[in-house]
């Protein structure tokens, strides 16, 4: 028997009946400290300079009551005017006034007081901005230098994160994108951006260590190579620790052998800007001065590369402790491990490439520009993605999600190092009689308690049906999807009753916020919604006609020339609707052919099903199913 | 040549011969099919069992390389990455057959969930999936006593040395569960997973306490 019962499409042969929109994408790492943009082609990524060939957009925003300046001017500006000036927003997208405590005294800018709940905000000129605004600003400046650079307009991105982001600073990321007006085609961990840049260039094959030290976040990523996928075993890190740790180890070196009080605002970031030039001369000279002024002295600091690292020491040797953790949750030997990859500025820092080195056994790579690696893979994968490649990338969720219980413990619904997407499913129940409501706490982290995990959200489930304490079965589910994103559902079993959620996001921004900052800055959203419906209602529609074509050639004769003429009528309305811009009139014709159709597909149903049953054994289906997806 | 290859021991299933219509041309398709033959949508996952989703024969001795080989194969067509371009409906669909196959990865590839998960399909409500006390007395022993050496550990190599003898012993126990499953012994399957389930829990306390043994001597060698 030959009836091809199933069939499986190489990716480059599937069926495209109609591409929808081949626009290009550009990769951006949207850093803590720089930002850098990236297109690819054919394979080959390139970075997008200005006219000086730079390629490094300083993450920097200077607002005054014109237009924000973003970049090198706004680093300018932040040395006459700096508490106009934004810098390292990165450190603050998705967290709330709780998380300042484990940054505070490192952070340049004014925190607006009075925000209890929700993403913090900063005080900045006169005006109150959230980390999300200030990183549309950034994202919005790359934007504009990828479409000089391109001379035609960019609407899609690929957008790098650190692998320990959490779901709130992911969220966040995607918001400022969309303030910016661009489209995330997927959000991809820096550690794995680095390596896609890495690998097509070596045909790389084995387990690699990604070790990326950037301004502000530290990750280490284990990934496997094999056959163009990049599927990553593990992954670690610290979201707050970076370059920007050991400027201001170095600052606060100087102020306390000086024994001065506490320097103004402007002085104190002087001073970090000058600490940062000092860090960056010690990677190539054994000695420097830092100068600065406290309250108007000027004072001049000798600081050399051995008290340097002395100071920097525990810092790296915590990321080593990261390291370590990712091995053992991989399963792996540091000797196992085949090529580590440098990634991010501070990995210039002499001391900690040594320590590195040591700790694997092994001279890391680092011949591709650390600043610019990532947003080259970034820019591979949106090629791969919108005009279709071989490369693949398989990423985990970097922190266990769970749901607090009984006596503030958390029960984990998934774990860290699971790979996305993933959906999982548990059932809780009532602990009252006639109870019909629900907190449910979403948390993230690898304790047994609340308070020593973060919260993400809490939902609130109602109209459960009253019922003895304990009957209920509410079914919870998590999802997260490929961006590493969640969604939680819940729906009571016993009954069917999908029961209704509320979400207060504990870091997000609101949907009303969202909305009033979408309104100010994106006039062309719903336009662009309503354009992309209509392609996929066009799609669809064009796959229908495809399909019904093919069947009524070989099948036609299966039905009466009555049946036949209804379903060519109902095919020939569709297609004069498919020239026009009418989405819902397209919606339904597409309706009226399926009910055309609707017995036409119910006896080759019928037909196919006979077929596949008489006369043969259960065997020799199987059998020739296995040989078609041999074939 | 396609990259995902079928078995031909392939366990029978219930699915097998089941005709379902493609949902988005209504083309007749077979319940397993990843894709419709005449438009090429992507078609839902379905209710496979992970070692028919995977195409790898039913048992506890799984051939691992086999397992990952599958599973790449299939994520390299079903990813959603692989459908950007489509429509949502298509995306939602595709991801999926991603998280089912991601599902059956992470349970086959995994000896304790592969044991709980092959009891489970021989319709046993196993102990090993469940937190109910234990009715094993020489494994509670075994455990107390276990806990008991591991917290008098007092150097990072006594703990080591605590580590490859609980890794010897989990080999043993993968050996024993392998006999069980083949000789069809649930009872005696389910009591090696529970003590297997224990000794990864301890497996876990050995890796903490080593590390705080670490950081306490960073701390004094400062």
């Amino acid at each position: 028997m030959t009836t091809t019962l199933l069939q499986i499409h190489e990716p480059g042969e599937t069926p495209e009946p109609h591409q929808a929109e081949t626009g290009i994408a550009i990769g951006i790492d949207l850093g803590t400290t720089n930002s850098v943009a990236a297109i690819a082609t054919d394979g080959k990524p390139e970075i997008l300079r200005d006219k000086e060939g730079d390629g490094l957009v300083p993450s920097v925003v200077s607002y005054s009551d014109s237009l924000p300046v973003v970049g090198r001017e706004a680093v300018i500006q932040q040395m006459r005017r700096p508490e106009a000036v934004v810098s390292s927003v990165k450190r603050l997208m998705g967290r709330g006034a709780a998380d300042l405590k484990s940054l505070s005294g490192t952070l340049p800018y004014e925190i607006h007081g009075d925000q209890q709940v929700g993403m913090v905000r900063l005080k900045v000129a006169g005006r109150v901005l959230s980390p999300v605004e200030v990183s549309a600003d950034i994202l919005r400046a790359i934007k504009a230098r990828a479409e000089t650079a391109l001379g035609h307009d960019v609407n899609r991105a690929v957008i790098t994160v650190p692998a320990y982001f959490d779901d709130a600073a992911r969220t966040a990321t995607k918001d400022a994108a969309k303030l910016a007006g661009l489209d995330v085609l997927r959000l991809v961990n820096e550690p794995t951006a680095a390596a896609l840049a890495y690998g097509l260039d070596r045909g790389a094959e084995g387990l690699y260590a990604i070790y990326d030290l950037g301004g502000g976040t530290f990750d280490i990523s284990l990934l496997r190579l094999q056959q163009g996928v990049f599927q990553v075993l593990a992954t670690g890190g610290d979201a707050a620790l970076g370059g920007d740790d050991f400027d201001h180890a170095l600052a606060e070196a100087a102020l306390k052998s000086l024994r001065r009080e506490t320097p103004t605002l402007v002085e104190a970031k002087n001073l970090l800007l000058a600490a940062r030039r000092a860090k960056e001369i010690l990677t190539e000279r054994e000695s420097t001065e830092i100068f600065g002024s406290i309250h108007g002295h000027e004072f001049r600091q000798a600081v050399d590369r051995v008290a340097f690292e002395k100071l920097i020491e525990p810092m790296v040797a915590k990321t080593l402790k990261a390291c370590r953790q990712v091995l053992e949750d991989a399963g792996v030997q540091a000797s196992e491990v085949r090529g580590v990859v440098l990634v991010g500025g501070s990995t210039r820092v002499p001391l900690v490439r040594r320590m590195v080195a040591r700790f694997f056994g092994r001279e890391p790579l680092a011949d591709i520009n650390p600043d610019e690696v990532v947003a080259a893979g970034a820019a591979l994968q949106a090629e791969a993605l919108t005009r279709g490649g071989e490369t693949l990338l398989l990423d985990v969720i970097p922190l266990s999600l769970g749901i607090e219980t009984v006596g503030g413990i958390v029960e984990k619904v998934i774990d860290r190092n699971t790979p996305i997407p993933v959906a999982k499913a548990q059932e809780f129940t009532t602990y009252q009689d006639g109870q019909t409501g629900m907190q449910i706490h979403i948390v993230q982290g690898e304790r047994e308690t609340v308070d020593a995990c973060r919260s993400l959200g809490r939902f609130e489930l109602t109209g459960i049906p009253p019922m003895t304490a304990g009957a209920a079965r509410i079914r919870i589910t998590f999802a997260v999807d490929a961006d590493g994103l969640l969604t939680v559902g819940a729906q009571e079993k016993t009954t069917g009753v999908k029961a209704e959620i509320a979400v207060k996001p504990s870091y997000g921004l609101g949907e009303d916020e969202m909305a009033d900052m979408l309104r100010d800055s994106l006039t062309h959203a719903r336009e662009d919604m309503e354009r992309r419906l209509l392609i996929e209602a066009r799609v669809e529609a064009e796959r229908m006609l495809l399909a019904l074509d093919a069947a009524l050639k070989s099948d036609g004769k299966l039905i009466s020339p009555e049946a036949r003429q209804a379903i060519d009528a109902a095919a020939q309305k569709l297609r004069s609707t498919l020239s026009g811009d009418d989405r819902d009139r397209i919606g339904a014709a597409v309706e009226a052919l399926e009910k055309a159709s609707h017995s036409f597909a119910q006896v080759r149903m019928d037909r196919a099903m006979g077929q596949a049953l008489k006369g043969h054994s259960l065997d020799e289906v199987e059998a020739s199913m296995a040989t078609d997806r041999a074939e | 040549m396609s990259q995902i290859e079928q078995d031909e021991r392939f366990p029978k299933s219930p699915a097998t011969g089941d005709v379902s219509p493609c949902w988005s041309c209504k083309e007749p398709l077979a319940a397993r099919a990843l894709f419709c033959h005449a438009c090429g949508a992507v078609q839902p996952a379905g209710n496979l069992d992970h070692f028919t989703r995977l195409g790898v024969p039913r048992s506890f001795d799984v051939d691992g390389d086999k397992v990952e080989k599958q599973y790449l194969g299939f994520q390299r067509v079903l990813h959603p990455d692989r459908f950007v371009a489509k429509t949502a409906k298509e995306r939602a669909i595709a991801e999926s057959q991603a998280v089912s196959m991601n599902e059956a990865y992470e349970t086959l590839k995994d000896p304790l969930r592969r044991a709980a998960y092959l009891l489970k399909l021989a319709g046993r409500n196993a102990a090993v999936s469940h937190d109910q006390t234990v009715n094993d007395p020489a494994l509670l022993m075994e455990a107390m006593e276990a806990r008991e050496q591991l917290s008098e550990a007092a150097s990072v190599d006594e703990v080591e040395q605590l580590q490859v003898e609980a890794g010897a012993k989990a080999i043993d126990l993968i050996a024993q569960l392998s006999r069980a499953f083949a000789a069809e012994d649930y009872d005696r399957a389910d009591t090696l997973a529970t003590r297997f389930k224990y000794l990864r829990k301890y497996l876990e306390e050995t890796r903490a306490r080593r590390v705080a043994l670490e950081d306490s001597a960073a701390e004094d060698a400062e």
